[in-house]
């Protein structure tokens, strides 16, 4: 498994995009943090643009990477691995050259000019967010086999994670607007990997205070011990969940 | 070696396969023939585990292969048109089958030499020519003394010299008690290398028989023309 | 207005020059000192032998104060802070004579009960007194002055009792009287750390007041009074200041009131105040207003807040002219659709207009609420979107679609460039 992730990695290397995806962000959080004399103001800026770049490039560059990768997988498939192997094997690829982009383009100017708790809520929520969209990367790709399909289902998924969900959930919110939503609004939050990372986040920058008494129900729930290891575990079904549908379909797929 | 036990396969509303029993013995060369689309690819795909059977079992070695993986380690596979990695080189490629399958049994790279692939290592897969891939999957297929070859029409794309090497390492295979399966258009390549001659018509077998067989039976001396006749014969029953 | 200002304080000030003249002057004024070694050994008991006008000495020590009651002019001095203890028993010091001076004591301990309001120097129903570089520990109530005028309470420092909770009193009490000054005192660990209800004429300057339970300062029904250069950080809920006539406030800072109910400033029901060159940072709302009218804010900077100003819409009138917005999370928040209040040559950092004609006023208005904090005002649970891409979409159509925010609610000529102060 880890010789093919190794293989992955390698050949992710080879390629331009990841060193150029690991520059953008590199420029980016860098320009934040010299640029903008205050340092909690760019670590919301840095948060922003974290929360729409690194699932759309995850998801988009898994899921064109899987493809253009079809025939590595054909020479895997003919060989004595276990299908389970070989998706594995890709998704850990996958994840280590998109994490160590992230690192490197967010991780290494956050632990220079930020190295403090919401610092690193934002380094572990990024790579949650990367590990969760290369899962649902492999997913799209292993539920079709057309190539322009395959990514189309990615960037509807991205689309629907980062637009429409939080459009439908303002549409809740306003329909039962009469209603206690305590509990609603954070199984809600929970059932959106970009939602969650972003609320985290916020509560660690303080500004849950901003949020008035509804934020201090978040805090009050994610804030607690109990609130950390359940979106910890949130988290964890988020990358787990997609990569294991993609295993089961994956092991009956002809190819 | 390898049974087949009434193999179902669909594709949507097409039915490739449709029920195909068969047995392939150790230290014979046999090749399975059929017009385009017949179901050739298919089965071979449901040999190599790359596609899942409707229904029917397979047995490598009297194992069932559904759920298992590690029996391909005694398979030698050439694709028909070889995919590789395109970054690749393929002195890279060879050393990541080498890292990928954890060798047992000597390697075979006979081919390698012959081809004079060793000297190439440096060129990246992408930029190879389809006879120099098809060189490359060959030498890959026979690299780890594999028990069992599938090979997918061997000889389409490499020069006439290439392919008479080629030819010799698969009768040298055969000499060496290994099953060889290959699917080909090239009767005269079939009547060189093959005993037997399976042949799918529509997702079944419409015979499976020696290549002495055929020709005693029909009285043709050329194969191509042999198999012409039975083809006729059957089409007037 | 400006001279009315300046000629209260001229009087203030020589009303207390006047009571030093009278110490310096007075024929018949004696001094006496009280130590543990003196001839006068117990505070209460000098102060009983004491004529009118004398000046008390009170050397270095720790002396019983159970409601010590100065019911004649006096001066009363420390040596190096001498120690006024109260023992939980009762008010420290209560003055109910004119022309008392108290300077550089060290009052402790009142009772922390609530039958009464317990004061560490309570002054009552009296004119021209001065309370002066005095440190009060420990006490319900500090300074407390009831139903008086001309009142200098200047240079103290107030420690709360329960430093932090909210069974305190406040720090400088000041209720139904005229002409105080209360100048340089530092207030903290308090209910409110300044309380004003019905006292006019006041001057509030450069004072500190900080850590208090719930507001730094708090006024009602006080009407005329000047706040300048005071700091008012890290309260409870911040600055509370409601049904009053003719306030100003200048040259203030309002900073760290941060927490689920905290605001920079409160008004409600204010009329005809000045707002002018103070300073609001890092407050979750630094100003809320509601029901006032005609008030004026000009050259504040906002900076850093969550809400730079909430505005209910029952606010007419008012204007807002050359201040700094920048790095509020919102910079505006109304709950109706009417807005009667004037918005003009403010600098918003968030403002996105050109300035074709270099007039340094940018040729566009600039909308300062934003659709999402009209949601957010109507419906809280969507605080859960706070910095979503979704969001910021939505915020960008309403920019350009309007529909919702009412129109009015605009600055017609924003500023390109901070102001500088």
């Amino acid at each position: 498994m880890f010789k093919i992730s190794k293989y992955v990695f390698y050949d992710i290397l080879r390629s331009k995009v990841i060193i150029a995806y690991t520059l953008f962000l590199l420029i980016i959080s860098c320009g934040l943090f010299i640029f903008q004399n205050d340092i909690s103001k760019s670590i919301i800026s840095i948060m922003s643009i974290i929360m729409i770049i690194i699932p759309l490039v995850s998801i988009v560059f898994s899921t064109t990477y899987f493809y253009n990768g079809y025939e590595f997988i054909e020479l895997l498939l003919a060989q004595p691995l276990s299908r389970r192997t070989i998706i594995l094997g890709e998704f850990i690829g996958i994840a280590f050259s998109l994490v160590t982009a992230y690192l490197i383009g967010v991780g290494i100017p956050i632990l220079i000019y930020a190295a403090n708790a919401t610092g690193t809520v934002i380094i572990i929520s990024g790579i949650a967010l990367t590990l969760t969209f290369i899962s649902l990367a492999v997913l799209a790709s292993v539920a079709t086999r057309d190539k322009a399909k395959g990514i189309g289902i990615s960037l509807m998924l991205w689309f629907y994670f980062s637009i429409i969900y939080d459009a439908i959930i303002l549409g809740i919110l306003f329909a039962f607007s009469d209603y206690p939503l305590d509990k609603a609004v954070i199984v809600l939050a929970s059932l959106n990997p970009i939602d969650l990372g972003r609320i985290i986040i916020l509560l660690k920058l303080d500004i849950s205070a901003l949020m008035g008494f509804t934020g201090a129900v978040y805090k009050e729930f994610f804030g607690s011990n109990f609130g950390l290891i359940y979106s910890i575990s949130i988290m964890i079904v988020w990358i787990i969940l997609p990569l294991s549908i993609s295993i089961k379909i994956f092991k009956k797929k002809n190819l | 070696m390898i049974r087949t036990e009434n193999i179902v396969k669909k594709f949507g509303k097409l039915q490739v396969l449709k029920g195909v029993n068969t047995l392939f013995q150790s230290g014979e060369v046999i090749s399975v023939i059929g017009p385009n689309g017949s179901g050739k690819t298919t089965l071979i795909k449901c040999i190599l585990g790359m596609v899942v059977p409707d229904s029917g079992k397979i047995f490598f070695d009297g194992k069932d292969i559904s759920n298992d993986f590690s029996y391909r380690k005694d398979i030698g596979f050439m694709p028909q048109i070889g995919h590789y990695p395109e970054n690749m080189k393929i002195g890279q490629l060879f050393a990541m089958m080498k890292d990928l399958r954890r060798i047992s049994s000597e390697l075979d790279e006979e081919l390698l030499e012959e081809y004079d692939l060793n000297n190439m290592y440096q060129k990246a897969m992408r930029t190879l020519s389809g006879g120099t891939t098809q060189k490359v999957s060959a030498a890959l297929a026979f690299m780890f003394n594999p028990k069992v070859l599938i090979l997918d029409e061997p000889t389409a794309g490499l020069d006439p010299l290439a392919a008479e090497i080629l030819k010799e390492k698969i009768l040298k295979a055969k000499k060496q008690g290994k099953l060889v399966i290959i699917t080909s258009h090239i009767m005269s390549e079939v009547d060189e290398l093959a005993d037997s001659i399976m042949y799918l018509f529509e997702g079944k077998i419409l015979f499976n028989k020696t290549i002495m067989n055929i020709k005693t039976e029909t009285g043709e001396d050329k194969l191509g023309k042999a198999i012409a006749k039975i083809m006729k014969q059957n089409n007037h029953v | 207005m400006g001279n009315n200002i300046a000629y209260g304080i001229l009087m203030r000030y020589l009303s207390f020059f006047f009571n030093c003249l009278i110490l310096v002057l007075g024929a018949e004024a004696h001094t006496v000192n009280v130590c543990a070694s003196c001839f006068d050994k117990d505070f209460q008991s000098a102060i009983k032998n004491a004529g009118v006008y004398d000046t008390i000495i009170l050397k270095q020590g720790i002396y019983n104060s159970i409601n010590t009651i100065i019911n004649k002019p006096l001066t009363i001095i420390g040596e190096n802070f001498p120690i006024l203890d109260a023992k939980n028993q009762d008010e420290v010091i209560s003055v109910i004579a004119d022309h008392v001076n108290l300077i550089g004591l060290d009052i402790r301990n009142t009772n922390e009960g609530s039958i009464k309001d317990y004061a560490g120097i309570k002054v009552y129903k009296v004119k021209y007194i001065n309370i002066i570089n005095c440190q009060l520990n420990n006490t319900l109530f500090g300074i407390y002055i009831s139903d008086a005028s001309h009142v200098i309470i200047k240079g103290n420092h107030l420690k709360g009792l329960n430093y932090g909770k909210s069974n305190t009193g406040n720090g400088i009490q000041i209720w139904k009287s005229d002409s105080v000054v209360v100048e340089d005192n530092h207030s903290e660990g308090h209910r409110d750390g300044i309380y004003l209800e019905f006292a006019k004429h006041c001057i509030i300057k450069n004072n500190l007041s900080e850590q208090n339970f719930r507001y730094g300062l708090h006024f009602m029904f006080s009407d005329d009074d000047t706040y300048i250069n005071n700091i008012f950080k890290h309260n409870g809920t911040g600055v509370a200041v409601m049904y009053t006539r003719r306030v100003q406030m200048i040259n203030n800072k309002f900073i760290d009131n941060w927490g689920d109910a905290s605001y920079g400033l409160l008004l409600k029901d204010m009329t005809g105040g000045l707002i002018s060159g103070n300073t609001f940072s890092n407050n979750t709302i630094a100003i809320t207003m509601e029901g006032s009218d005609k008030m004026r804010f000009e050259k504040n900077d906002f900076l850093k807040n969550g809400y730079a100003i909430k505005i209910m819409a029952n606010c007419m009138l008012d204007t807002f002219m050359l201040n700094n917005f920048s790095g509020n999370t919102f910079d505006a928040a109304t709950n109706g659709q009417l807005m009667d209040n004037l918005f003009k040559n403010n600098y918003w950092d968030k403002y996105e207009g050109y300035d074709l004609n270099h007039d340094k006023v940018g040729d566009i208005p600039y909308c300062p609420v934003s659709l999402y904090s009209v949601i957010v005002e109507q419906m809280p649970y969507a605080v859960m979107l706070l910095r979503s891409f979704t969001v910021d979409l939505l915020n960008r159509a309403e920019k350009n679609i309007p529909s919702i925010i009412p129109e009015t609610f605009q600055d017609f000529a924003p500023m390109m460039s901070m102001h500088k102060r």
